[in-house]
């Protein structure tokens, strides 16, 4: 009898056993991606060289106790409503030279987006977490105001914007294009966090 | 009877042909979205969650420090108070500044006032340990920081 079977086939029952092998494998030694998170500047050590005066109702104070309570502008507040607050602070034009605001336009409050400061102190035995919350309501606040503007300017949202200049993989034209956008609309609503020394008290 | 049994038929064996290309499938998508860690973790490591979040683009531009209480096995030596993870070591916040230097002097000179300070801190440490860390960067002015933290609603935290 005559051998035409051709080559023998392989065998591939081990082949889903390798591949679970490989699989845990990789699942013990990598972690999900996790790094996204809130951008922050320190202050530089140095202090300013002449004192800048700000006056009172431009700052909005929140505090921040070892117990995570928040007392703004010295009034108890629960944290969901400190976005709200933090809007109203920011937006509230006094002085009527920002146009675009909604604000009350209350007098004891700030006088327009460029000159409103918020204040951040807390204990140092507030809770990390407890902290963060308020840090990413504060810059909630932020991007929902410049997010409103644009809308309003561009038609699209502000932090969508600003993640796609930032992406690397964005075609430099696209870039150039965004960036005064993303300048005009950060200009609107400067970011002025001021973090105090925490206290021991 | 017998003609019964004789029209039963037997229940065909599933095929398992199929198998090894859906685990690749799965050793792929796993590949392809986790990063190799690093090092271990020697502390508890559960980040806060925020969702006002920018990405991390590029690893290269990271210097990671972690804080947390030490890790169960570590507790005994270390005990619970809060500790500094630098690489692989438990470290104090006098250490955090000569660290971040030694890693900025690894770095090419194009990006080195490009490095961001990614801080994991452990949801449960108090600030005092993260502003004693911050105040160490002012000193040796690497002012870019990251708070990071997981995807999610800040107020479940």
């Amino acid at each position: 009898m005559p051998r035409r079977k051709g080559a023998p086939e392989v065998n591939a029952g081990s082949m889903a056993d390798i591949a679970f092998l490989l699989l845990i494998f990789f699942l013990v030694t990598t972690t999900i991606e996790t790094d996204a998170g809130l951008d922050r500047m320190l202050p530089p050590i140095e202090p300013p060289e002449e004192d800048v005066i700000i006056k009172q109702k431009n700052i909005f104070t929140v505090n921040i106790n070892k117990n995570g309570q928040l007392l703004v502008e010295d009034n108890l507040m629960k944290l969901e409503d400190l976005r709200e607050a933090a809007i109203g602070f920011l937006e509230n034009n006094a002085d009527g030279t920002c146009t675009f605001c909604k604000g009350k336009k209350n007098p004891a409050s700030s006088d327009n987006p460029s000159k409103a400061i918020i204040s951040l102190k807390n204990d140092r035995e507030t809770k990390y977490s407890t902290y963060i919350t308020v840090q990413n309501e504060l810059v909630g606040a932020y991007n929902d105001l410049r997010n409103r503007e644009a809308q309003r300017l561009y038609g699209r949202d502000f932090t969508k914007m600003e993640a796609e200049y930032l992406n690397p993989e964005t075609p430099s034209s696209v870039r150039d294009d965004l960036k005064d956008k993303v300048k005009r609309v950060q200009d609107m609503f400067p970011q002025k966090l001021s973090e105090a020394e925490t206290s021991t008290n | 009877m017998k003609n019964s049994r004789e029209t039963r038929k037997e229940i065909p064996a599933i095929s398992t042909a199929s198998l090894p290309d859906i685990v690749f499938m799965i050793l792929f998508f796993f590949m392809t979205v986790t990063t190799i860690k690093t090092n271990p973790l020697l502390v508890d490591n559960n980040l806060p969650k925020a969702d006002q979040v920018k990405n991390l683009e590029k690893k290269d531009r990271v210097i990671e420090i972690f804080v947390g209480k030490p890790s169960q096995e570590l507790a005994k030596t270390f005990g619970n108070e809060p500790k500094i993870q630098l690489d692989n070591r438990l470290a104090n916040v006098n250490e955090v500044g000569p660290y971040v230097l030694a890693e900025l002097a690894k770095k090419p000179d194009a990006i080195r006032n490009l490095v961001t300070v990614s801080l994991k801190v452990d949801k449960d440490v108090n600030v005092g340990i993260v502003s004693d860390i911050k105040q160490e960067l002012r000193k040796i002015n690497t002012l870019k920081v990251n708070y990071t933290t997981y995807q999610g609603n800040s107020l479940e935290n």
